[in-house]
């Protein structure tokens, strides 16, 4: 792999070439604002928040298009670039409903993120506000899209990375939006609700039902874990709150780049269904009745060891589960073992 | 698993799931990647968009047919004809990788001897695949610079479920796609830890890291390391352990996390057999369908109470962390299991899953280089045999697990029920993307109700006009064991003559129709095919 030379923001760096100025930037820590760049997506180039100013070029180049070259001299953040920058975030407020005090995105949201960043409180043009009205038929996420700032990454996530295609751009100019073939609900659509569009909106445009008015997003614990479901192992971010979860965020720098479906991605509120068995229980005549954990494993203990003395280890058998972890499938095996038979195995084969 | 070992010498997935985009050719077969392992579907049709050539052996029309350059429509149960076939055309066609075969492989002269007479034309009467289209799918796979194999349950539910694996091996081994980098033999695990359970020794014949019980020295190390005296001969398997029940062999029960009443074929047999247990004890999170059967039921906890580890089907070790506080009084698969050991008078001490992961790692050579701390956010692929070694994304790359790959021979068979007169229909069963398994997690997720909450039946077209049905309709579907009424889908992703069924819905139990006829070596139920009949309800 040959390198070039570059100079960022006075900092002298070598990098790969075939590189764009944005990646350069980011293997150094330094951080240029985007809305509508996704490391595994093509490029649009379309938002132009990403400008950067190069020694001897008369535009400003989006940094998430350009490629880096032999002596490029760069600066990330010159006044031209953050006039710039102001512009376009100035211009995105004059359509955009002002409505953070409720917003779910608050303190996750680039538009507001970018707009403390570069000082924007608004807009001095007075732009028309959309009213399309919001779509909350499905169960997972709502579509608002009188927030959406077309940045169109989570058109290129649903054909690139899901394969599903279910939303793409539709009309022009001002009427511009993003929505399903016919513009119906987005369970008329090719949609399998894997959320990996709500996950990569920069704004307040898809947001997941799960989770509304329970906290802000700092104010969440989060916690990375492995998917319960199926095989793939998907891992992500429990987001959890006064020992509730609140949300799910995929873990990007993971195996599987932060990609997830419905189950892993919504089908959590599972933990906390009403009729969680919350205490050992013993059948008394056809009945369960409550029971201590000491009573429990008394009972249990004495049974197996009765079993054992009348009929053998081998009356005894076991059934371990591919859903519980590795630790407990070993002790399980261990203890089946222990009291002397093989007569262990799980539903695997199933 | 038996048939992958046996070719082999390791059951498990060779590749990793991050290869598959650079793959040249796939082949999926009896695999309903999309939705039973969306995000791996997700990357095969990457890999079609990137210029992969697409192989899809199913029996119904599943989603990445749309992505498919050659569609095999087999009946269900023929799949050993198809691969016959396809090996057939590739040696005939000299399109083997003879080098391969003759440095790496041995046994190649019986399976050339035996796929002989599975002509295109043969296969094509058994399978009901046309012939031309199974000359084209084996140009497709062997002509690549590299293919892949990726299969699941299709594959293996069956009487002869062993030798379907064995047929999938022979064709990666005949054109060298072993060992190489988006090549390989590749079984999507279903469920989130069944290559934990299987690595970590539940299973009747082996203790970790697939360490023969039958094997003295094995046993010697393992008694040693937990101060027990072991038992030497195989233990019985899930299908074995319930007749067991039966026939009042077996007396007591535990049961830890599995709903096999749902899950388990022929549910009415299933039910007889636990019923005829002294003692049964369930540890769930909720009161399944199985539970209800139990003399105890223990309360564990939801994943996201614990910590541990999961292996996904790419032998990735994982970490699994606490986020949650337990529920009630309820514990940790792991705490109770320690609690009742000591109470039968063990001496266990763990204090924390960790204890227990650093006790596989030293009893286990394929996990002893895996600490909890070297996991982080990528996880680590086993064998992984000491703290300096990297993990092994693929297996086999200069020699097979065994030493020489191993052909075998097969031939097809037909499934144990086919269809007759009074049961004209097959019946085959699998899930959908919104639910897993027996539902008793998806079905307790509010927006996974919502958008599907009861079995839709699959039925051609065709036959529902033959039987005047419609969408929707109710129609009772009864087997030689049962019968259960279910609403209907028509559609004709499944052939005429097909109809298929999830085991998400207790209310229209699938299993209570479903063959416990099993593979002989495996074990494994002949889930996907049973001989059913469908009338209006
Ligand atoms: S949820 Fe997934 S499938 Fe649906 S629109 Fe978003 S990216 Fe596409
Ligand atoms: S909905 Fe969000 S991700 Fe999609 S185009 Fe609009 S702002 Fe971008
Ligand atoms: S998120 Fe979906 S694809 Fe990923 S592990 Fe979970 S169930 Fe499987
Ligand atoms: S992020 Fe570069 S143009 Fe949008």
């Amino acid at each position: 792999m040959t390198k070039v030379n570059i100079t960022l923001n006075g900092q002298a760096v070598q990098v790969e070439s075939g590189k764009t100025v944005l990646e350069a930037a980011q293997a150094v820590g330094i951080d240029i604002p985007t809305f509508c760049h996704d490391p595994e997506l093509s490029k649009a180039g379309a938002c132009r928040m990403c400008v950067v100013e190069v020694a001897g070029a008369r535009n400003l180049p989006a940094s998430c298009t350009t490629p880096v070259t032999e002596g490029m001299v760069i600066e990330t953040e010159s006044d031209r670039v953050i006039n710039a920058r102001k512009s376009i975030l100035k211009l995105t407020w004059a359509g955009h409903p002002q409505d953070c005090l409720t917003c779910e995105k608050t303190g996750s949201c680039k538009l507001q993120d970018y707009s403390y960043r570069y000082d924007v409180d608004g807009s001095p043009y007075k732009g028309e506000v959309k009213e399309i009205p919001l779509d909350d038929t499905n169960p997972f996420f709502f579509r608002d899209l009188n927030k959406c700032i077309l940045c169109g990454k989570c058109v290129r996530k649903c054909h690139e990375v899901n394969g599903a295609g279910a939303i793409d751009f539709m009309y022009r100019g001002f009427g511009t939006k993003v929505t399903t073939a016919f513009d119906d609900a987005i369970e008329e659509s090719s949609c399998v609700f894997c959320g990996m569009c709500v996950d990569i909106c920069p704004v307040g445009a898809l947001t997941p039902k799960q989770g509304l008015n329970q906290g802000r997003a700092w104010e969440a614990d989060k916690v990375l874990t492995t998917c319960p479901y199926c095989g793939s192992g998907c891992t992500f971010y429990l987001h959890v709150r006064d020992d509730k979860i609140v949300g799910v965020t995929p873990n990007f720098e993971g195996p599987m780049d932060g990609h997830l479906c419905v189950k892993g991605r919504f089908g959590w509120d599972f933990v906390d269904s009403p009729d969680r068995l919350k205490t050992p229980l013993i059948k008394k005549d056809g009945e369960f009745v409550e029971a201590t954990w000491e009573e429990a494993m008394d009972l249990i203990a004495s049974k197996f060891e009765g079993v054992r003395a009348q009929f053998g280890a081998d009356a005894i058998a076991g059934l371990s589960s591919a859903r519980t972890t590795n630790e407990e499938n070993y002790l399980f095996q261990k203890l089946l073992r222990s009291m002397g038979t093989n007569n262990v195995d799980h539903c695997a084969r199933l | 698993m038996a048939g992958l070992a046996t070719a082999f010498g390791s059951g498990a997935m060779t590749n990793t799931i991050g290869e598959i985009e650079d793959a040249k050719a796939i082949l999926v077969i009896g695999s309903n990647t999309t939705e039973n392992h969306p995000v791996i579907g997700y990357r095969i049709k990457r890999a079609v968009k990137k210029g992969a050539k697409l192989i899809v052996a199913d029996p119904r029309y599943i989603e990445l047919c749309d992505y498919a350059d050659s569609y095999l429509q087999l009946k269900p149960g023929t799949n050993i004809a198809l691969l016959n076939a396809l090996a057939h055309v590739i040696i005939k066609e000299g399109l083997a990788d003879e080098a391969f075969i003759k440095d790496r492989t041995e046994n190649f002269a019986a399976l050339k001897a035996t796929v002989e007479k599975y002509t295109p034309e043969y296969a094509a009467e058994i399978t009901g695949v046309p012939a031309e289209e199974i000359v084209k799918a084996a140009r497709l796979y062997a002509e690549a610079e590299v293919a892949s194999i990726f299969y699941t349950m299709g594959i293996t539910q069956h009487t002869t479920g062993t030798n379907n694996v064995l047929a999938v091996a022979n064709l990666a081994m005949l054109t060298g796609n072993m060992g190489k980098p988006s090549g390989g033999v590749n079984p999507l695990r279903g469920q989130n830890n069944v290559q934990g359970a299987c690595d970590m020794g539940a299973l009747p014949n082996v203790f970790t890291g697939y360490q023969k019980v039958t094997d003295d020295a094995a046993r010697a190390k393992f008694a040693k390391a937990w101060g027990v005296e072991l038992a030497g001969k195989d233990g019985l398997t899930v299908t074995d352990m319930l007749d067991a029940a039966g026939s009042k062999d077996v007396r007591a029960m535990y049961i830890m996390g599995e709903n096999p009443y749902l899950s388990d074929p022929d549910s009415t047999h299933v039910q007889q057999c636990m019923g005829s247990l002294d003692f049964l004890v369930v540890q769930d999170m909720f009161m399944t369908e199985t539970a209800e059967f139990a003399d105890v039921v223990l309360p564990a906890v939801s994943w996201a109470e614990k910590e541990g580890t999961f292996v996904n089907t790419e032998r990735r070790v994982q970490k699994v962390n606490p986020a949650l506080k337990p529920r009630g009084n309820a514990k940790a698969d792991w705490q109770i299991l320690t609690q009742l050991a000591t109470k039968l008078g063990f001496d266990w001490e763990y204090d924390c899953a960790e204890d227990i992961f650093k006790e596989i790692a030293a009893l286990t050579p394929s996990y002893a280089g895996v600490t909890y701390d070297r996991l982080g956010v990528m996880g680590i692929h086993w064998p992984c045999p000491d703290e300096v070694h990297p993990g092994t994304p693929i297996l086999h790359v200069d020699k097979f697990s065994r030493g020489l790959g191993h052909f075998s021979a097969v031939e097809h068979q037909d499934p144990a029920e086919v269809p007759d007169e009074q049961y004209p229909f097959i019946l085959t069963t699998g899930r959908i993307l919104y639910h897993y398994h027996t539902g008793t997690m998806t079905r307790r997720s509010e927006g996974l109700k919502q958008i599907h909450n009861e079995e839709l039946m699959e039925l051609n077209p065709l036959d529902a006009q033959a039987l005047g049905v419609e969408e929707c309709d109710t129609v009772k579907v009864s087997s030689r064991r049962g019968s259960v009424k279910s609403r209907l889908k028509v559609t004709d992703r499944v052939p005429p003559g097909v109809v298929f069924m999830t085991f998400h819905f207790k209310e229209t139990a699938a299993n209570i129709l479903t063959n416990s006829e099993s593979c002989p070596t495996a074990k494994i139920p002949e889930l996907k095919v049973c001989a059913v009949n469908v009338e209006k309800a």
